[in-house]
């Protein structure tokens, strides 16, 4: 009995010591928002491995970041959460030199307002957001955010809970711009929201189980960001997207290496390797969200850019509006405001 | 295991010096009694309990009244009564005068502690109508189940629970199993999934072998003869149940409700996948205060005033069973 | 009859909890993703499970930490409850307390507040910070197992051994111990189970960095769960049935 416990306690504790490596890379990234045989050959070329780590929400990430410094060598951030980053010194600079690949980078991406000198991110990937919604259930949609709100449709949608994209969709469905600190446009918002979800058109609030669902046909429409939305349609040819006449959110997410990060230079060897064309095309092809990447498009060819969900004509993205950073303070009307649309029964 | 033990230096200063004082308590009483004294040997343990039990919830208490700058306050308190209470804070400063028609009272937090309660409740319920039958029949020594079915209550609680109700989900979803095996059978599908009667499904699934045990404990080392007697006095079956059986298996009653009663209150998870986060409960709500919101000092406050709640509710329910017969697991 | 309709009811109980667990191990043989359509019998999900990296060091931490954690608790518990046994009714009262107090807080409250500690202290949180949560909440439980079998215990056992020469450390691990054995193996199994089986104070005593099977099942719940999750759990599940089918004919032979 004695020997057999010994041996346990020895084997409990060589186990963990078993998977560590010399070099590694910590990355923290959105759920299913990466090749993950991109990694595999990642560390196969570079030798450095790659602990690899989800999240859902932006807002979720943040708070990991900022309660575990130095834990986290590489997150992929939206465009507002890298200006709060920024703001709150919790980006490091980057090392561009390490970044030879950098030039692959759309020029239109560069120096944008969420980080004007260009210094602490690297475009990841961007996309907009919209509603997917399944064909055989809606043979015609009318193309605005009014459809979310249609009596008719009972028990069918799937909002998303993100706070800034449900709240973003709602004022730009209201003709107001999705960064109001108007109080009175927030509350009519407010509103929407609720008399959504007592009207009984919202099926479910969640964020990444709705792909599947809608795949496996659970309900008719969903909003959705444009590269999960091209995913799902990749697996059920009877869903379809489109971005409302309204407008709506578009967005980049960033590269970002947190400051306090203890394997700096191997994230921007990951930041290179993931801004390499071909790797970039591998990732793009898997995630389907729009490139960044010059020489990935290239390769993608009239795949990428006839397809109107990765690539959506001008005019959709003229139409369109990026996110800011809304300090701390005044998120605390967003938030309780979110809660209040969460809470209504 | 990676380089995680960097402590601030006065921690390491702080252990050092309360392992030197242990040691040295050790030795003087070691002298002085020839021998360890036995009540010490639980020294170790009054001290890890002290660091990583009554240190913590102090820190809970900490956090609750300080703002985030550390100074002392209130507010988080008031924040749980009116849930919109920073928000309008904001408005106010924002508009000036204007605002006031836009400042409301946030019932947020309080109504969510209500609905955690009236569900809890509810499945406290379901679990005692469900479980009081099985435990009884489970007990009753003419079958001779009562071992084997203990071992059957208990093999399911080892596959994870989240899984299990993750498997729930693939149930009742509107292209689930159920609604596709209606369909084939040529009905309508219902909407099963995304609302509170999944939730409390849910919960009573994860809960009820709470409720079915600690009965079936009392139930079975209850003297049969007590049972026999009242039928020589005259009871027929259901009067013996009503004036013997049930007032005997009271401690485990009110120790079954404990056990269900108190994780149900503080449920997460569940209502996310079942309900589809159409309904928060107060776990779900203090979970998105510390990891959404990032939002300790609001969070510590709900956390306090939760336990706060399950002390009151478990000293009422001592009080109903004073000596505490009900052992639960144990 | 009524003893039909007696075990015509436990049957549905049991089928009640039985259905997710079926519906589970199904599922771990579907040739596809999907959760409600089924593509044919394959062990694919189980020839994917030996490559996954992210389940098989979950696996490990969930292992490892368990072992461990039973192994400290025990320790730590024995040796605490042999001590409240042999203290005088104030101190007794008090550490009592101590050792319920963590049972009626509720798991929520419990993680946030040892993830507030961790965050006050600046311990980064991980590996460490769980096993030691781990070890917080197990220890109570072994405690309370064995206690009971050192006040079941003839007092004089101890005494006598000390009248027959044996020292105060001699009596202890050969009299005491072994006397409240099966209460110290009790509590060392249920620190396993409750430590394999935590979600809630694991979720919020480590990072996304070290995770253990249910903290890695709640992420991957969001998107969908991977079907080799439920080949591992199945596979668990099997493991633990042959493991208490061994332990029980054991116990009826050495009857």
């Amino acid at each position: 009995m004695k020997k057999l416990i010994l041996m346990a306690m020895v084997f409990a504790l060589l186990l963990p010591v078993c998977a560590s490596a010399d070099e590694v890379v910590n990355v923290f990234n959105w759920e299913d928002y990466i090749d993950e045989s991109v990694l595999k050959m990642f560390e196969e070329e570079t030798g450095i491995h790659v602990n690899y780590m989800n999240f859902t929400t932006n807002e979720d990430m943040i708070v990991q970041i900022e309660a575990h410094p130095g834990e986290f060598d590489l997150c992929f951030p939206s465009d507002y959460i890298i200006e709060r980053m920024i703001a709150k010194g919790m980006a490091a600079e980057i090392n561009f030199d390490n970044i030879p690949n950098f030039d692959q980078v759309l020029p239109h991406l560069l120096n944008p307002d969420y980080d004007p000198t260009n210094q602490y991110s690297v475009p990841y990937m961007w996309g907009t957001v919209g509603i997917l919604y399944n064909k055989t259930m809606i043979a015609d949609p009318e193309r605005s955010w009014h459809i979310l709100w249609d009596e008719q449709y009972q028990n069918s949608v799937f909002m998303m809970d993100s706070i800034r994209d449900s709240i973003g969709v709602t004022l730009k469905y209201l003709g107001y711009s999705l960064n109001t600190r108007e109080v009175p446009e927030l509350m009519a918002a407010k509103n929407k929201l609720i008399e959504q979800k007592t009207s009984g058109v919202v099926k479910a609030y969640q964020v990444d189980e709705t792909k599947d669902k809608m795949v496996a046909g659970e309900a008719p429409l969903a909003l959705m960001w444009s590269g999960d939305a091209q995913y799902a349609i990749d697996l059920n040819d009877d869903l379809d997207y489109f971005v409302p006449q309204e407008g709506s959110n578009i967005w980049v997410d960033g590269m970002v290496i947190p400051a306090g990060a203890q394997n700096k230079e191997n994230a921007e060897k990951l930041i290179n390797f993931l801004c390499r064309p071909d790797i970039a095309q591998m990732n793009c092809d898997y995630i389907r969200y729009s490139s960044v990447n010059a020489g990935a498009i290239e390769l993608m060819g009239e795949d990428y850019t006839s397809n109107y969900v990765m690539n959506p004509a001008q005019e959709v993205i003229d139409n369109c509006e990026f996110f800011h950073d809304i300090d701390d303070s005044f998120r605390a009307v967003y938030e309780s405001l979110w809660m209040e649309v969460k809470n209504t029964k | 295991m990676r380089a995680d033990m960097t402590l601030p230096w006065w921690a390491w200063a702080l252990m050092a010096a309360g392992f030197v004082v242990f040691i040295a308590m050790l030795t003087v009483s070691i002298r002085r009694n020839g021998g360890i004294r036995r009540p010490l040997f639980a020294s170790p343990y009054a001290l890890w309990m002290i660091l990583f039990t009554v240190l913590p919830v102090i820190l809970i208490g900490y956090y609750a009244l300080t703002d985030a700058n550390g100074a002392f306050t209130l507010d988080n308190f008031r924040a749980f009564w009116d849930s919109n209470f920073a928000s309008n804070k904001v408005i106010l400063e924002a508009m000036g005068e204007a605002g006031e028609a836009y400042i409301t009272r946030g019932t947020v937090n309080v109504d969510t502690l209500g609905y955690s309660l009236w569900m809890a409740f509810e499945c406290t319920l379901i679990c005692l109508v469900l479980g009081y039958p099985a435990a009884l029949f489970m007990a009753d020594r003419n079958m001779k189940l009562g071992p084997t079915l203990v071992v059957l209550f208990i093999i399911p609680m080892w596959m994870n629970f989240l899984l299990r109700t993750i498997a729930w989900m693939s149930l009742l979803e509107d292209s689930g199993l159920i609604n596709t095996l209606l369909k084939a059978m040529g009905f309508q599908g219902v909407q099963l999934m995304y609302n509170s009667g999944a939730v409390l499904l849910g919960m009573v699934y994860n809960f009820l072998p709470f409720m079915v045990f600690p009965i079936y404990t009392v139930l079975s080392k209850m003297d049969i003869r007590l049972s026999e007697a009242a039928a020589d006095l005259g009871c027929n079956g259901v009067q013996t149940l009503y004036k013997v059986t049930m007032p005997l298996s009271l401690p485990g009653v009110i120790s079954g409700i404990t056990m269900v009663f108190m994780p149900s209150v503080t449920t997460f998870f569940i209502p996310r996948v079942l309900g589809g986060g159409n309904t928060m409960m107060f776990g779900d709500l203090i979970e998105s205060k510390f990891l959404t919101e990032g939002n300790w000092n609001v969070g510590s406050a709900l956390s306090l005033i939760m336990m706060l709640l399950i002390l009151v509710s478990l000293s009422i329910l001592r009080k109903a069973d004073p000596n505490g017969e009900g052992g639960g697991i144990a | 009859m009524k003893k039909f309709l007696k075990r015509f009811y436990l049957g549905i109980i049991l089928i009640f909890l039985y259905v997710p667990i079926v519906v589970l191990i199904i599922q771990s043989f579907n040739a596809g993703r999907s959760r409600a359509k089924w593509e044919g019998f394959s062990l694919r999900w189980y020839g994917e499970l030996f490559h996954d990296q992210r389940i098989l060091s979950a696996l490990n931490v969930t292992i490892s930490i368990a072992v461990l954690a039973m192994i400290f608790a025990t320790i730590l518990g024995t040796l605490a409850a042999i001590g409240i046994y042999s203290m005088k009714k104030r101190p007794q009262a008090i550490m009592m307390t101590l050792t319920t107090l963590p049972n009626t807080m509720p798991d929520i409250v419990t993680g946030i507040s040892l993830m507030l500690l961790f965050l006050f202290t600046r311990v980064p949180v991980g590996y460490v910070t769980m096993l030691l949560a781990h070890i917080t909440f197990d220890t109570p439980y072994v405690i309370l197992s064995v206690l009971p079998k050192l006040k079941q215990m003839n007092k004089h056992i101890y005494e006598a051994a000390l009248d027959l020469g044996a020292t105060p450390t001699y009596a202890l691990t050969h009299v005491i111990i072994p006397e409240c054995m099966p209460g110290i193996i009790t509590g060392a199994m249920l620190a396993f189970t409750l430590s394999l089986d935590d979600f809630t104070i694991s979720y919020f005593t480590t990072t996304p960095l070290v995770q253990n099977l249910s903290t890695l099942i709640y992420s991957a719940a969001r998107r969908g769960i991977e079907p080799s999750l439920n080949a591992l759990s199945a596979l668990m599940f099997v493991a633990l049935l042959v493991l208490l089918l061994i332990v029980n004919r054991r116990t009826a032979e050495s009857n």
